[in-house]
């Protein structure tokens, strides 16, 4: 099954009002091109679940974001979001404020078919007083009481990669898979883009095969967009573009804010985006952090 | 003993301790201080701490802060993605050391939100992050680089990002036995939950810091002993360690003005 599709193709079957899981993590390997794509759409009262970065900032900047679950939005290297701290102290989206680990429960309950996993974590914090849809209840085993942590069930994931073919089976080589799987098992359609698009016989080899995290089978989409992580890293391709961050960083400040960021940025489409950050091969020069 | 040495060193041996009787624990500190502390414990008295490179892996030894060179090797031992920290976070074999903006009488720390409504802040910061699955799953201690009623306020923290000593908030079933926070590392002193229950507690003095100071700048009170220590200060031996670990000196860049440690 051939599931090459354009990024267009993968917003057109988005539609208003969904949840969508983005993987990846702070600055790292997110799925910009297509979150960019969202951004030249019409989409609108969206659901984000990220453990966010400029994919949460931008969105939330354009307007698109209805309600974030979250337990961080940050660039690491720029610890606080411009541009989702704006949202935030406008009182402009609604929030679902978790733990880091309640995120992955939640992906794992809906992956697994399951309404919720009882947890310890947010116990005695403003987790569960401020979150009043997060019950609290007792176990059948014990005398304590535990978090429920509802199924973060998805319509949609979107997610980048470094390699995939054109079936769907995704490869994440750099060093961190992140929760990327479970958004992918949690969503009822997930979207990949990669940096590469390689024929399926690349796959045979065992050592490539190990840095497949899920199957084929949980991937609906399939877009060929290399560098289309960027402003964000993709190890071992590239890294995170510092200077561009501090741009847009810096453009939540600016008179002309987000819509300044984008009318300089964004364009009709990715060509017009990588020609203005200075092409492909200036994206994969862009060398890889020390932590 | 030396006496030459900054703050910035001097709390990162204050701040070293907190993990000297943790044996075979993932420690993790979170920014410049805190890691250097976890990576002085394990490179002198607590050789069997686990650390990660802060990316993805684990390593049998703390690799040095910053730019290493295209030939450094660094000395991995197994994958640590963040999914496999979950796991080893609600095993309870962690300590981590971090920084919060607030934190108050009961260990109560906040990340996320200053002021304003919980709707629309003030100051929104970076979210609860970890802090509520850290906090109730093992020890942790904080490091704050600048003592002042504006971090240990006087009430009760704008967004509970973890669960402290408080009885009004603990969960059914539970002890404030439970929660296991450590030691606060700050530029005035060090002090631990080993108060009558529980309450925050003087441990030592930084040389040259007069206990007055220590107690206008925080927003509640604290116990005091009758017999306050002064923190040790750093060994030529730690100081070494402690600058083959930060090459950089990124250390100078962490507290205000890089002062001396003794400032008496």
């Amino acid at each position: 099954m051939d599931k090459q599709m354009t990024a267009a193709e993968v917003v057109s079957q988005l539609e208003d009002g969904m949840t969508i899981g983005i993987g990846g993590w702070g600055p790292r390997r997110k799925p910009m091109a297509l979150v960019r794509e969202i951004l030249r759409s019409d989409l609108k009262d969206l659901t984000l679940v990220s453990y966010g970065g400029a994919d949460v900032g931008m969105l939330c900047a354009a307007g698109k974001v209805k309600k974030l679950v979250f337990a961080f939005v940050s660039l690491d290297f720029i610890p606080l979001e411009a541009h989702f701290r704006k949202a935030r102290q406008s009182g402009s989206i609604e929030v679902m404020e978790i733990d880091e680990g309640m995120m992955l429960l939640g992906l794992r309950a809906a992956a697994w078919g399951l309404p919720f996993i009882p947890t310890e974590i947010g116990l005695g914090t403003d987790i569960v007083t401020k979150n009043p849809d997060i019950k609290l209840i007792d176990s059948p085993y014990d005398d304590k009481e535990w978090v429920a942590m509802p199924a973060l069930n998805l319509d949609a994931s979107l997610i980048h990669v470094d390699h995939a073919d054109a079936r769907g089976v995704c490869q994440i080589s750099g060093p961190d898979h992140y929760m990327d799987d479970m958004f992918a098992r949690a969503a009822k359609k997930t979207y990949v883009s990669c940096d590469e698009l390689v024929d399926s016989s690349y796959f045979n080899s065992p050592e490539q095969a190990r840095l497949v995290f899920w199957e084929r089978a949980a991937t609906a989409g399939v877009v060929h967009i290399p560098g289309g992580a960027h402003p964000s890293s993709c190890s071992p391709l590239y890294g995170f573009d510092v200077p561009h961050f501090k741009e847009y960083s810096a453009a939540a400040k600016d008179e002309a804010g987000f819509g300044g960021y984008a009318d300089k940025y964004l364009g009709a489409s990715e060509a017009d985006y990588q020609t203005a950050v200075g092409g492909l091969d200036a994206i994969r020069q862009i060398p890889l952090p020390t932590y | 003993m030396s006496n030459e040495y900054t703050l910035a060193e001097l709390c990162i041996c204050a701040s070293a301790e907190a993990f000297r009787d943790d044996g075979e624990v993932l420690a993790t500190g979170i920014g410049v201080i805190p890691r250097l502390a976890a990576s002085l414990a394990m490179q002198s008295f607590n050789p069997d701490l686990m650390m990660t490179d802060s990316e993805a892996w684990i390593l049998s030894a703390p690799n040095p802060i910053g730019p290493r060179g295209d030939d450094f090797v660094p000395a991995t031992e197994s994958w640590m993605g963040f999914s496999r920290i979950f796991d080893n976070v609600w095993s309870g074999r962690r300590h981590a050391m971090l920084g919060p903006t607030q934190v108050d009488r009961w260990g109560q720390s906040n990340t996320s939100a200053l002021g304003g409504t919980y709707d629309a802040p003030k100051t929104m910061m970076l979210g609860a992050r970890g802090f509520p699955g850290n906090s109730i799953s093992h020890q942790n201690s904080f490091f704050v680089p600048g003592h002042s009623a504006r971090v240990f306020i006087e009430g009760e923290c704008d967004f509970v990002s973890s669960i402290g000593y408080n009885p009004e908030r603990l969960p059914k079933g539970r002890s404030l036995d439970d929660v296991d926070i450590r030691l606060i590392i700050t530029d005035l002193c060090v002090m631990d939950f080993g108060g009558a229950n529980h309450q925050v507690r003087l441990r030592s003095l930084h040389p040259g810091i007069a206990l007055e100071q220590v107690l206008e700048n925080t927003g509640f009170p604290i116990e005091v002993p009758d017999s306050v220590p002064t923190t040790a200060a750093p060994t030529a031996e730690q100081l070494a360690i402690i600058a083959a670990l930060d090459p950089h000196n990124q250390r100078a860049m962490q507290i205000k003005d890089n002062p001396a440690g003794d400032r008496s």
